[in-house]
């Protein structure tokens, strides 16, 4: 019990060391968060586009079967 | 190099690194965060804010690591034309820019304990100021131009100069903030450092290194997929 | 050689004929630096002190808010790439913009130095070392400057652009530029400074005459 408070306590630098490691933190977190949620947003659109894609041609397809 | 030129390619071999730099950069962060908090010693001077250095340092490091890396790319993506460097360049430009503003801000952090005062004149520091405003220009040139192939150029030449600039930069302010500081002046990771303290260090350093790696892999990717969006919807749109 | 008088002939003619404008970038050094005095106050032991770095500073900026001109003109007209079209070798034409920037910017600051040498009561003895040091780096800023503008020729917000990429750029220039005066101010020789200004310059030319080039050709490129 006592460790963790003087863990928590960093020597009476508390104030200083814990933002610091929170600030990494936070950063290195939010790099990979709004990286991967680009790409994801990215593949979405790509494959609306492709499926959009797909459904004019093969629309067109049907259209050129009828004479 | 030239046979990752092809998208797929790339996209292919990104797929196959991405777990393990990610994996690698996870182990390794969280094994240098236990050293760094946990099992090194604190400093006689300093007492536990030194463990900031953990942070700090790496992220320093990083902060010019990314810079190399896209003045490395920009190079390329001139000289060579290497289809894929532009965009390693965009992509890593924002990364770098975080791990300067870390090392600003941790760094401040560690100084309001040990000299007083939340800035100091440090010549380290203050290089690395001046470094984030690169980075910050470096990334406006991306947007700044209706013709983003003109704002990757733009970013590139600038990148290039910039780099040629750093260490003159960073020789300038050290000497000059060693000529204006007063003697009694600190140092904060002396001339040789105690292996207690060496080895969190290098395990942050490392562990940063691979999380660079797989962040800008997945920037790449998206940068890729992007591109590939932006040429589809100009066909469609031709349709 | 001929071309390249030419070419400056050209644009100092141009300069002449609007020949406001670099007065105006005169008038804000100066008062660029009159307002210091307001802000930390009249104690000329501090003036003094803090005068060379005012001087650099507004230096500075005055530089910097006059990197639009060069190219502007004649971008905007096209004639920028009826140039290029030409066989005129681009490294001519860079060099030709660099120094008459200088000429229009920078050596009017060291003309304009010594009044503010004598406001802030700046001893005499370190005003040749001021505008010898001024002398070597306002050159220097002219060939940054130029690349920096050439590369953001045509951006959307070229204005706030150019002083974001130049001014960590001008930094070595101004440490090295106050540390040769306060060398001087407090007995020390002030050669080391003003020999690496030199060097300096010698390194600026030849990179600004690559990269202003390759600016300028991915500027016009793209039109």
């Amino acid at each position: 019990m006592n460790g963790l408070a003087d863990f928590l306590a960093m020597g009476g630098y508390a104030a200083y060391v814990w933002p610091a490691m929170g600030l990494t933190v936070a950063v290195l977190i939010g790099f990979v968060v709004t990286s991967l949620r680009r790409l994801r947003r990215t593949r979405r659109q790509l494959a609306a586009l492709e499926a959009a894609r797909q459904s004019t041609r093969a629309r067109r397809k049907a259209a050129e079967g009828k004479p | 190099m030239q046979r990752y030129a092809n998208p797929g390619r790339f996209l292919r071999l990104a797929d196959a690194i991405l777990p393990w730099a990610a994996g690698l950069a996870a182990a390794l962060i969280l094994l240098g965060l236990y050293l760094g908090l946990i099992k090194s010693p604190a400093d006689y001077q300093q007492g536990d804010s030194v463990r900031i250095m953990y942070v700090h340092v790496p992220a320093a490091w990083m902060a010019l690591f990314c810079y190399l890396t896209i003045a490395a790319a920009s190079f390329v993506a001139l000289v060579w034309r290497h289809p894929l460097a532009h965009l390693v360049a965009k992509a890593a430009s924002p990364v770098g820019a975080g791990f300067t503003f870390v090392a600003l801000v941790t760094g401040s952090l560690w100084g309001k304990p040990t000299w007083g005062t939340w800035w100091v004149w440090d010549g380290r520091l203050t290089s690395v100021l001046v470094l984030f405003f690169l980075y910050l220009g470096h990334i406006a040139l991306f947007t700044a131009f209706d013709d983003p192939r003109r704002g990757q150029k733009a970013a590139a030449i600038l990148a290039l100069v910039g780099v040629v600039n750093l260490p003159i930069i960073k020789f300038s302010v050290d000497w000059w903030s060693t000529l204006h500081q007063p003697a009694s002046v600190f140092r904060l990771d002396g001339p040789t450092i105690h292996p207690d303290l060496l080895w969190p260090l290098l395990v942050m350093g490392l562990g940063f290194m691979a999380y660079f790696l797989a962040v800008l892999l997945v920037r790449v990717k998206d940068e890729v997929l992007s591109a590939r969006l932006r040429a589809l919807a100009l066909v469609q749109a031709g349709v | 050689m001929k071309v390249l008088l030419a070419l400056i002939g050209r644009d100092l003619r141009l300069v002449w004929r609007q020949r406001g404008e670099p007065l105006i970038g005169v008038a804000f050094f100066l008062l660029a630096a009159l307002l210091f005095p307001f802000g930390v106050g009249p104690d000329t032991d501090l003036l003094r002190q803090i005068a060379p770095g005012i001087v650099w500073v507004a230096a500075l900026f005055a530089v910097v808010l006059s990197l639009e001109r060069p190219f502007h003109a004649d971008h905007e007209d096209g004639t920028l790439e009826q140039l290029a079209l030409t066989a005129l070798p681009l490294p001519l034409l860079v060099l030709a913009k660099a120094l008459v920037h200088w000429l229009t910017s920078g050596l009017l600051l060291v003309l304009a130095a010594p009044l503010i040498a004598v406001i802030y009561d700046l001893p005499g003895e370190l005003l040749p070392v001021l505008l010898l040091a001024l002398l070597l780096g306002t050159p220097i800023l002219s060939l940054l400057g130029i690349v920096v503008a050439a590369t953001t020729l045509g951006a959307r917000r070229g204005s706030i652009l150019i002083p974001l990429l130049a001014l960590p750029l001008f930094v070595p220039v101004l440490i090295l530029g106050v540390l040769a005066v306060e060398a001087a101010a407090s007995g020390l020789p002030a050669r080391p400074h003003l020999l690496l200004l030199a060097a300096g310059l010698l390194l600026a030319l030849p990179l600004a005459l690559l990269a202003g080039p390759a600016a300028l050709r991915q500027a016009l490129d793209e039109g």
